[in-house]
């Protein structure tokens, strides 16, 4: 990490002191998240009234009036700011124009569905991508070492909704090979819920055929989620295992008539693991926004197809929601990766 | 102390064995194949943006065909729900698609430079108020952050533009920042200001020229983001507005249509082969960068 400060204080373990930090400089991000939505739900559109009140009831210039007096837009902007706080913290995250119903509540209904794909895409990715990475490591320099640096390039260039389409009319519309929209089987009940994760759920109940469906119905979307950050992983551990192939420990371990497998897996992978790990967090971020673009296609009800309809009827306060949760989520993503950076790395909390 | 990205910090034995090398790099990076690729991609792109006008087989807006005719030979990438000719749109669409994201990152290169040379030579108040505004962009993921703000702002090309540029400037800030502040404790810098030189002066003569490279490296890596993310927006409709032609848009309109593979397929190709190009030509570049500046666009995306 690139902190600049000196010398630790006496008496304050480091790695308290680093949690301290941390946990500080997470808190302060993620009330600059709600600062940012502020700034945006209520200063910058043009009328912030008809925003938030769809293009109807705007023309009504009682409701208007109303709705004037009980936001408080009257009152000066800190007090509006800490206002809006307020409503946050209450879980109160405004009325979507669209729908009329809480954007708090839908939210809430779209999050697991969305932590599913995101998280299978990671698993796909993760596998796929670090074991490239390797490969092209260890064939440095060679012809695979190329191909794979032009895949990774690929997965990196493709526009994911196009990919989305263009997957789903092969594979769901020509092949009939998968199954092409929702979470489920039009005719399959979901499990009883408990995380709200499918997968999760049925296997705690114990109903593997709906797990089997719900497995099933991920493997597109997830697919083409992932592709994205398939190209970043094989990139990343790529270097990162380059970095730790010219070691002395690895050499040292050669030395010693270690076999190639035990070296790579022993203590190559292991050495290459806290860069791997830091951008599996900046992955996972990027997955959890390119479901905006990925889930239309596939009619997952996630927080992406939620985004994607409110940003295609322009419904201010459901996008706002959106920014919000992903915002929240991502810092505290990053917090997690810095804390395990910390706990594997001395040197991190030493800096 | 000289941690520096100066050949002039270090010894010269032979300043003119320097100079040829110099001249030389730049056909060395090039040398490469996916350099040389992505540079041919690029240019033919480049070419039919340009010439879009004159060889296109109608005009982008015209409806004057049948509805969604498939390919043929009158219509090579066939025709779409309102009759226009998909050719004629994908070959005008790269003046919005290609030139705008090219715009994009020129003036996101000149803000975020700018920001991060006050932030790193300048230090204290500078410092800190700028690269806080940055860490804030960067708290959110990037698509996630101009959505949002391009929804604000109402859709359109203009507005969507601005929200680009906000998201993006920060990456330039804080390579540009870390790059300032490692160069201007490097002992040429010093001395010129020892001489007299005004911090500006010294911006400008002294350190620029040599962190530029990583930057600009950085900018071409940093274009086919930007069409993604132009392209993405405009999936979204928040970017271009109907009927501009607009690759990502083009492709949003498949949506609604996918039997009739062809409508999105050519844009998402178009979008595709672009992308592809500037990432062969960046990621080769960046090879050629020393090793010591590379560290800092190495953070990025690819």
């Amino acid at each position: 990490m690139k902190t600049e400060r000196r010398s630790a204080p006496a008496g304050i373990p480091p790695l308290a002191r680093y949690l301290a930090i941390r946990l500080g400089v997470t808190a302060l991000l993620m009330l600059g998240v709600t600062l940012v939505t502020f700034i945006l739900t209520n200063l910058v559109p043009a009328d912030p009234v008809q925003a938030a009140l769809g293009e109807q009831a705007a023309a009504n210039p009682e409701i208007v009036a109303q709705f004037r007096e009980n936001a408080g837009l009257d009152k000066p902007l800190p007090v509006q700011y800490f206002t809006y706080l307020g409503h946050l913290f209450q879980g109160d995250l405004g009325t979507s124009t669209q729908t009329r119903t809480s954007v708090a509540t839908e939210l809430g209904k779209a999050f697991p569905a969305t932590i599913e794909l995101a998280v299978g895409a990671i698993l796909i990715s993760a596998i796929i991508g670090i074991g490239l990475g390797l490969w092209a490591a260890l064939r440095r320099r060679t012809f695979i070492d190329q191909i794979i640096r032009v895949v990774s390039l690929i997965g990196l260039s493709v526009p994911a909704f196009w990919m989305a389409l263009l997957v789903y009319f092969i594979f769901f519309f020509q092949l009939r090979l998968f199954p092409g929209s929702g979470r489920l089987d039009p005719t399959a009940v979901a499990p009883p819920h408990v995380t709200g994760l499918y997968t999760v759920d049925s296997l705690l109940a114990g109903q593997w055929a709906t797990f089997g469906d719900a497995v099933y119905h991920l493997v597109l979307p997830a697919s083409v989620l992932a592709l994205y950050t398939i190209g970043l992983l094989t990139r990343f551990s790529r270097s990162a295992i380059l970095e730790v192939l010219d070691a002395d420990y690895v050499r040292g371990a050669r030395a010693k008539g270690l076999t190639g497998r035990t070296v790579v897996l022993k203590y190559v992978l292991r050495g290459a693991l806290v860069p791997i790990i830091t951008v599996l967090g900046i992955a996972f971020g990027s997955l959890l926004s390119g479901t905006v673009l990925v889930e239309k296609v596939y009619s997952w009800h996630g927080l992406g197809e939620y985004a994607f309809s409110s940003a295609t009827k322009l419904d201010l306060p459901a996008i706002m929601g959106v920014g919000l949760v992903v915002g929240i989520v991502y810092i505290g993503l990053n917090f997690i990766v810095d804390i395990a950076y910390g706990f594997i790395d001395p040197r991190v909390r030493a800096a | 102390m000289s941690q520096t990205t100066a050949p002039a910090s270090r010894p010269q034995p032979d300043v003119l064995a320097v100079a040829a090398r110099r001249r030389l790099r730049f056909p060395a990076a090039l040398r490469n194949p996916l350099a040389v690729t992505g540079t041919a991609i690029i240019v033919v792109w480049l070419l039919l943006a340009l010439l879009a006008p004159m060889i296109s087989p109608a005009g982008p807006l015209a409806q004057d065909f049948e509805r969604l005719q498939p390919p043929s030979a009158a219509h090579w990438f066939g025709t779409d729900q309102l009759g226009r000719d998909v050719l004629a749109r994908v070959l005008d669409g790269a003046r919005v698609s290609i030139i705008l994201p090219l715009l994009l990152v020129v003036s996101s290169l000149l803000v975020g430079t700018i920001a991060g040379s006050v932030a790193g030579y300048f230090g204290k108040v500078a410092d800190e108020v700028i690269m806080r505004i940055a860490d804030l962009v960067f708290a959110f993921p990037t698509i996630i952050l101009a959505m949002v703000i391009a929804a604000s702002l109402g859709p359109s090309l203009t507005n969507a533009v601005i929200a680009m540029l906000i998201v993006s400037w920060p990456a330039y800030a804080r390579v540009t920042r870390s790059l300032v502040v490692v160069a201007s404790r490097s002992e040429y810098v010093v001395a010129g200001r020892l001489l007299g030189n005004s911090p500006f002066t010294s911006l400008g003569k002294d350190i620029l020229p040599n962190i530029i490279a990583p930057v600009v490296v950085l900018a071409t890596l940093d274009v086919g983001t930007a069409i993604l993310l132009l392209a993405g927006l405009s999936f979204l409709g928040l970017g271009a507005v109907p009927p501009t032609p607009d690759w990502g848009a083009m492709v949003s309109d498949g949506v609604q249509n996918f039997s009739s593979w062809w409508i999105s397929v050519f844009p998402g190709l178009a979008i595709l082969t672009v992308v592809l190009a500037f990432n062969f030509l960046g990621d080769a570049l960046r090879d050629t960068l020393d090793p010591r500046t590379a560290d800092a666009v190495k953070g990025r995306a690819l």
